[in-house]
């Protein structure tokens, strides 16, 4: 088991061209030890790029990969100790499901007693024991994917298990099942697992922690919580939650940021970032689930028109229009649906100050993030 | 839903049929038809199996079908693991993979009795520079002359005209094959030799399926070469089956017996090549 530490890491394509297009910006990030984190981000963002640099497929084109703070830049996969599973199954065709399982551990030179039992033991827990003897060509897309899996999870010594985007081909019931055998797995083992997806639910179901990476960085890492309490990137906001965070431009006003001539008070901490940082890009943001809808008008509230009601079973999603900006607010089971008109109101607590697309934190203790 | 009954259907299926009929059943019938009966001009007998028994027993025929798969044997021993070596090696991409391509695709491209004509001339003693190279080198090799050195310019004709055939499909197959595998190959720390034993090899069993029966098939019925090159010669060394097919039909006017050999020569090549099929797609459902 390792810690992994990516030192100011950036990889390009194609480096050596007049314009380099980078995959990876250069960025710093640090895997702990024994923990089960996703990297979650849309197509294209550069996740499956981090994890070959992590697992030495790919050679970054800058910076260090350090595992337990040794670099293994130059070190072939092989020698890295670490275990992958790709978004396609893998499969040795010709061997069967037993050989099949038992080949990183062949490859490593475990001992028959150990092979078996290790192989036994994965094969019960991914519910293969069934079908170890029968030839990987065989099974169904499900199960070769399974096998891959378990190729990956026999070995219990890997520095790190990295999954890209595994359950991909997987049907739906069954993919809810191995997420919850994955965490199983990790909670038993405790080996250092990074899971890629582009699907929050996946990510947040599976991982302690979250990295979401846009654009060939990761923007934030933490908790689901975290990730959806205080997006630190307008872009965590929008990608996390469904539907996303709702934005307003604001502008500069005596106040702090108003919108038109609706004022939104702003924190201590708030103002000061506001006057040292000389930009107009300002953004307020706020989560439908916190945005409150009342019928009556209210002090702090603000009439907006209705504009469309979306019913998704346990709870509805209400469209507003507030000048020219529309506000998804999301409204419970048991709450009533407004007709033409709302007033919603935007608890103090839950609207966030983007400048520059960054988050200004409220209160210092989120500084490190 | 009841069933709309017409024989009209047939009537789509006659073009295929005729097109089968005149392509495949009749030659093959006319050949079936010698084969059973002796004819003289406008006199011809009933012979039943005859023609057969006197063929099977004719021990220069039999002579000669040993030389044939001792022939194809040796083809397929050397251009099949020669071509996917050469296969192996080959650039994956970039401008001298086109330029190995190329020149692999070069002998494909020579017609057969030219082939014959090129490796008559260039192992000749005097004149060819491969004969006069390996005499050269001290080496006493005549083509013409000794029955040991006819073979081996045979078959490495054969391996120099037909090795392309085998190593182009097997890079197309190998070209096939998704990068993960490799790559988990890598995380799983497989040697090169897993890689080639458990990758490689059974992603190629499919052409190398096509390429092991086009190759089994031509090199059973090869003719214009060694015809050009030995003219089946020294003695009858180098007479394969269907040069002394040849000879009985058109040289001796034997039809009958002629009739008979070639039916039992399609026979084995169906019957060979089945048994390849059968060898290499077997264990596919276990």
């Amino acid at each position: 088991m390792a810690e992994i530490h990516l030192k100011s890491l950036a990889h390009s394509y194609n480096r050596h061209a007049e314009k380099p297009e980078y995959a990876i910006r250069e960025m710093d990030h640090v895997w702990h030890d024994g923990g089960a984190f996703a990297l979650l981000g849309p197509s294209g963002c550069g996740k499956s790029t981090l994890l070959n640099i992590i697992s030495g497929l790919l050679k970054p084109s800058d910076g260090e990969v350090l595992f337990n703070g040794v670099k293994v830049n130059d070190i072939l996969p092989q020698d890295r100790n670490i275990a992958q599973v790709f978004q396609f199954p893998v499969v040795y065709d010709t061997m069967s499901v037993f050989d099949n399982l038992a080949f990183p551990l062949r490859n490593m030179g475990a001992g028959d007693a150990k092979i078996q039992s290790k192989v036994s033991e994965i094969a019960e827990i991914l519910e293969l024991t069934e079908v170890l003897k029968k030839k990987a060509a065989n099974l169904t897309a499900d199960e070769k994917q399974k096998v891959s899996m378990g190729r990956g999870l026999v070995r219990d010594d890997v520095s790190a298990i990295l999954f890209d985007e595994p359950l991909t081909v997987i049907d739906p019931q069954l993919k809810w099942k191995l997420r919850r055998k994955l965490k199983q797995i990790h909670q038993k083992f405790k080996t250092t697992m990074v899971y890629v997806t582009h699907d929050q639910l996946e990510a947040s179901t599976f991982a302690d922690k979250i990295a979401l990476m846009y654009q060939g960085q990761v923007v934030q890492f933490g908790t689901p919580r975290e990730l959806f309490e205080q997006p630190n990137h307008t872009f965590v906001g929008y990608f996390i939650g469904s539907p996303g965070m709702n934005f307003l431009e604001v502008k500069r006003c005596e106040q702090g940021v108003c919108l038109g001539e609706k004022i939104f008070p702003l924190n201590e901490l708030e103002k000061q970032a506001l006057q040292m940082i000389d930009s107009n890009n300002l953004k307020v943001g706020i989560r439908p689930e916190f945005v409150h809808v009342w019928d009556d008008p209210d002090d702090s509230a603000y009439r907006a028109e209705v504009e469309f009601v979306e019913d998704l079973g346990t709870y509805k999603i209400v469209s507003l229009r507030l000048g020219e900006h529309l506000i998804k607010a999301r409204l419970q089971e048991d709450q009533k649906v407004p007709k033409e008109h709302a007033f919603i109101s935007f608890p103090e607590q839950w609207l966030m100050l983007y400048i520059d697309e960054f988050l200004v934190a409220k209160d210092d203790h989120n500084e490190e993030n | 839903m009841k069933k709309t009954k017409s024989n009209k259907a047939w009537f789509l299926v006659l073009p295929v049929f005729i097109l089968v009929a005149f392509s495949a059943i009749v030659p093959l019938m006319t050949v079936v038809n010698y084969s059973i009966q002796d004819i003289f001009g406008a006199t011809r007998y009933f012979v039943g199996v005859e023609w057969y028994r006197e063929i099977l027993n004719n021990s220069r025929l039999q002579d000669s079908l040993v030389r044939q798969f001792v022939f194809s044997g040796s083809v397929l021993l050397i251009e099949v693991p020669l071509g996917i070596a050469v296969a192996l090696m080959m650039p994956k991409a970039g401008k001298w993979s086109v330029v190995t391509l190329l020149v692999l695709a070069l002998p494909l491209l020579v017609p057969l009795n030219v082939v014959g004509t090129i490796w008559q001339i260039f192992g000749r003693a005097d004149i060819g520079l491969f004969g006069w190279g390996l005499n050269a080198l001290g080496m006493d090799y005549n083509y013409a002359a000794n029955p040991m050195d006819a073979w081996f310019t045979v078959l490495l004709m054969d391996v120099w005209h037909w090795t392309s055939l085998i190593a182009l499909l097997c890079y197309s197959g190998l070209r096939a094959i998704p990068d993960a595998y490799y790559q988990a190959a890598s995380i799983d720390r497989a040697s090169n030799w897993a890689v080639f034993r458990y990758i490689q090899l059974p992603k190629l069993k499919s052409v190398l399926l096509i390429g092991v029966l086009l190759r089994f098939m031509d090199s059973f019925m090869i003719y214009t070469e060694p015809f050009v090159l030995t003219g089946g010669g020294p003695g009858n060394s180098t007479t394969f089956l269907s040069q002394a097919l040849t000879k009985m039909a058109v040289g001796q006017f034997d039809i009958g017996p002629a009739g008979a050999f070639s039916i039992i020569y399609f026979l084995i090549i169906l019957l060979v090549s089945w048994l390849f099929y059968t060898a290499m797609t077997h264990g596919d459902s276990k």
